[in-house]
């Protein structure tokens, strides 16, 4: 049985199934973002005034990770434009870029979820808070590469110039007494509601980024014998996986300054 | 919508990112003496240049897809 409109639009459409199809689901899918962002949005303006932890993540790695999304959109377009030329192994170049973009993406997200899980913050039972890098821990005693937090700048101000200066770098090893410690904890999910909802919102967008990479390789090498015999159905399956691409990118576009710059 | 149309979207958007990450960088005191650093200035020039690249692309992308639909 033959498949109806997966080249030819319907009549009350105006559209192929499958872009109908995934129009429903990108819709679907700004709503779930867009529960997240309202939770954001409404967790920040509720926060006291200088409680509100900024400055938190390392903005030329988020800006890098920027551009290698823009360029990913970029590959994903021309990949399609050469396949509506009919020039598949322009199309195979493009596409492999956008995977590699895709792959960098993640790699360079790895690395930021793992600076996240190994920056600690140790609050000793004196009142002293530190902040830094672990580079030790054992019954005895915790070695952190990073600062005392300066209270009279006030908690998360402290933390933000903390933050800022080991992105940069800075810091000296600090030894603390496993006994001296009232409380200790990495900038994990479980840290704080901006950490929590930081992951979550990442989290979510980069499944989206593996998931779109891999529907993308799907069709890039094993789903590539569709090209000869069916080259239209082949061009509507890459416009579609290009459209979700897009949704991807865009994602991030607003994550972007709302996480890392605002 | 087409990947076209959505591209074209994507495009201005991320255009106005550029500019706008720009503005951000060069007027935001990140320096200990509340100056603007050295990395936010190499970072708002390179958005700057992007921001400039991305409409001189826009225009050339809808040149190459004039008759592609945007539905």
């Amino acid at each position: 049985m033959e498949i109806p409109y997966t080249v030819e639009p319907r009549r009350d459409t105006g559209l192929y199934n499958a872009k109908v199809g995934i129009w429903l689901f990108l819709a679907s899918e700004v709503m779930l973002f867009g529960a997240l962002f309202s939770s954001y949005i409404l967790l920040r303006v509720g926060a006291d005034i200088g409680e509100w932890p900024q400055g938190l993540l390392n903005v030329p790695i988020g800006t890098v990770n920027t551009l290698v999304l823009i360029s990913s959109s970029v590959t994903v377009v021309l990949g399609w434009a050469a396949l509506k030329q009919g020039n598949f192994a322009k199309y195979r170049i493009c596409q492999t870029i956008t995977l590699l973009c895709a792959c960098a993406f993640v790699g360079i997200k790895s690395y930021e979820y793992y600076d996240k899980f190994t920056h600690y913050q140790v609050i000793t039972k004196d009142g002293k808070v530190f902040d830094g890098h672990l580079v030790s821990k054992n019954k005895d005693q915790v070695v952190l590469h990073g600062f005392e937090i300066d209270a009279s700048k006030g908690k998360a101000a402290g933390v933000t110039a903390a933050h800022k200066a080991s992105h940069g770098g800075h810091g000296k090893e600090i030894e603390i007494k496993t006994a001296d410690i009232q409380k200790i904890g990495n900038y994990g999910p479980a840290h704080n509601t901006y950490t929590s909802i930081y992951f979550t919102l990442t989290g979510l967008h980069a499944l989206h980024v593996i998931g779109g990479a891999l529907v993308m390789g799907y069709i890039l090498f094993p789903g590539a014998g569709m090209w000869k015999t069916e080259p239209e159905r082949y061009t509507n399956r890459v416009e579609v996986s290009g459209l979700f691409w897009h949704f991807v990118d865009l994602v991030w576009i607003f994550l972007f300054p709302v996480l890392y710059l605002l | 919508m087409s990947l076209k149309a959505i591209h074209i979207l994507f495009i201005i958007v991320s255009t106005m990112l550029c500019f706008g990450f720009a503005a951000w960088a060069f007027w935001t005191p990140s320096g200990a003496d509340q100056s603007v650093s050295r990395v936010n200035l190499v970072m708002g020039s390179c958005s700057l240049v992007l921001g400039l690249g991305l409409l001189v692309y826009g225009r050339y992308f809808l040149k190459k897809l004039k008759d592609v639909s945007y539905l």
